[in-house]
């Protein structure tokens, strides 16, 4: 069996999709309900409390951002039920709804009117009566296709555009065309392969959307806000010890995890489920790896590859994240953290073909349940992307 | 094929990565063009942590540094051949 049609073990929910873990998430609608929460998931074991620091008083476009971001979180896969919980019922109904559109089991509560104990002991009940329901489970034979893989690279260095990032590119070439889900975002840190990832796009109207896109973030986030010429935020200081010198290097770099072949089909917003069917996306994301991840497990991405130089330690709460290498002193220096190790490349030991191909073999067993090294290591960063200021 | 030294994307590059830990000033360098394997040899004039660019070619001050056969920034500093190229003598174009 090739690479590219090979079977793995995961769960298929409700509405088809595919998951590769069996989480009951509680998750918290604002930032005052995640003492609830983490005493729900405290309470019953098997279930995994989301705190976040936002959900109060925002208002517009970043109001939305945050309902997408909550029922996209709720509504991944890999979550096989969900408990809501906020402190007043009309913004809680409205994620539950949001999650309820996948089939799967989920319940609201709020805390006005009926205080943390009350609150905690109804959403307790129901959280052990969803995990009976779900722990059971049993996984079924998926195609790897079936997959919605997100990517991201962190900490990144020169190493990074010459093994890892193309490693996670050969990947997309051999399972995009399979039918695989793909997405890549980081829209300030294009900056100087914006033409090249521009040419990427499969359409001229996509290319357009794509430019308005990252010009959007040029003007309104970094022109608008910028101090300096960013200098150890972009690149950072890591990227900087790493041996990468300005954004234009480190955008090339970044670029080359989308691969030689593959076209992206859309531009989402942050958040936005891709709904143009099997195919590499472009999301508007800052470069930051949590809110990056965060983002992309909102749109449904449930596994996501972290191609990392200097050793970035990311993980997110409800999607794998599988980091890869190709520098040889991090492979040293910080073995726990990676997954894949491709620093065979820099020896030119190692093809970018055997690379990609390493790659899919971890993505096949993370798939089939093998914890990645972030999940072992305990890392759930979850970091919610604010707009603006709230009201 | 030997493990080389130093690493370079394209043909058209000026600057190549260092991808040994320790290179010493002085050092023969096995290079490799990635883009098609071919090789050369090059002395770093300086010592250069892994994962650090050296030029190529020798650059004066407004010149555009190659890689990935792409603009990545401009010439600071005076740059020979066989030297350290970083923050100290490369600035981005943008911002």
């Amino acid at each position: 069996m090739s690479n590219t049609n090979r079977k793995i073990w995961a769960y298929r929910r409700e509405n088809g999709r595919v998951g590769v873990r069996n989480y009951v998430a509680i998750l918290p609608v604002d930032d005052i309900s995640n003492a609830a929460c983490e005493a729900v998931a405290n309470n019953i074991k098997g279930t995994i409390a989301l705190p976040h620091a936002y959900g109060r008083l925002q208002f517009g476009e970043d109001l939305e951002l945050h309902f997408r971001t909550m029922i996209g979180t709720g509504a991944n896969p890999n979550v096989a039920a969900c408990i809501v919980i906020g402190i007043e019922p009309g913004w809680t109904q409205r994620i539950v709804e949001g999650i309820a559109k996948t089939g799967k089991p989920v319940a609201g509560f709020w805390i006005e009117g009926n205080g943390d104990i009350a609150t905690i002991a109804a959403a307790s009940r129901k959280a052990k009566e969803f995990v009976h329901a779900t722990s059971g489970q049993v996984r079924v034979e998926c195609d790897i296709s079936e997959l919605w893989v997100a990517a991201k690279c962190g900490e990144s260095d020169t190493t990074t555009g010459l093994a890892s990032c193309p490693t996670v590119g050969n990947m997309y070439d051999k399972l995009v065309p399979a039918g695989l889900y793909g997405c890549f975002g980081e829209t300030s840190e294009l900056t100087g392969a914006e033409h090249l990832a521009a040419a990427r796009a499969v359409s001229p109207e996509i290319r357009d959307k794509f430019m308005k896109t990252w010009q959007s973030y040029q003007d309104d986030v970094i022109e608008a806000h910028k101090t300096s010429d960013l200098s150890e935020s972009q690149p950072t200081k890591g990227n900087i010890a790493g041996g990468l010198t300005t954004i234009e290097e480190k955008a090339l770099g970044n670029l080359e995890k989308i691969g030689k072949k593959v076209k992206f089909i859309d531009v989402l917003e942050p958040a936005e489920a891709p709904a143009r069917g099997p195919g590499l996306y472009f999301m508007d994301t800052s470069s930051a790896a949590a809110e990056c991840c965060t983002l992309q497990a909102a749109a449904g991405y449930v596994i996501h590859i972290f191609p990392t130089g200097q050793g970035n330690v990311i993980g997110n709460p409800i999607m794998p994240v599988i980091k890869v290498t190709g520098n040889p002193r991090t492979v040293r220096l910080m073995p726990e953290h990676i997954d894949v190790d491709v620093s065979g490349v820099v020896r030119r030991e190692m093809t970018i073909d055997q690379a990609g191909d390493a790659l899919i073999d971890c993505i096949a067993h993370t798939a089939n349940g093998r914890l990645t090294a972030a999940e072992a290591l305990g890392h759930v960063e979850f970091v919610m992307t604010k707009l603006y200021r709230s009201a | 094929m030997s493990v080389p030294q130093l690493l370079v994307h394209d043909h058209k590059d000026n600057v190549g990565v260092v991808v040994v830990e320790g290179l010493k000033a002085g050092t023969d360098m096995l290079c490799v063009i990635t883009e098609d394997n071919s090789d050369f040899h090059l002395t770093s004039r300086h010592d250069v942590p892994i994962g650090h660019k050296v030029a190529l070619v020798d650059l004066k001050v407004g010149d555009t540094v190659i890689k990935y056969g792409q603009d990545i920034g401009k010439v600071v500093a005076p740059i020979a051949r066989g030297e350290h190229v970083h923050v100290h003598n490369l600035k981005t174009k943008r911002w």
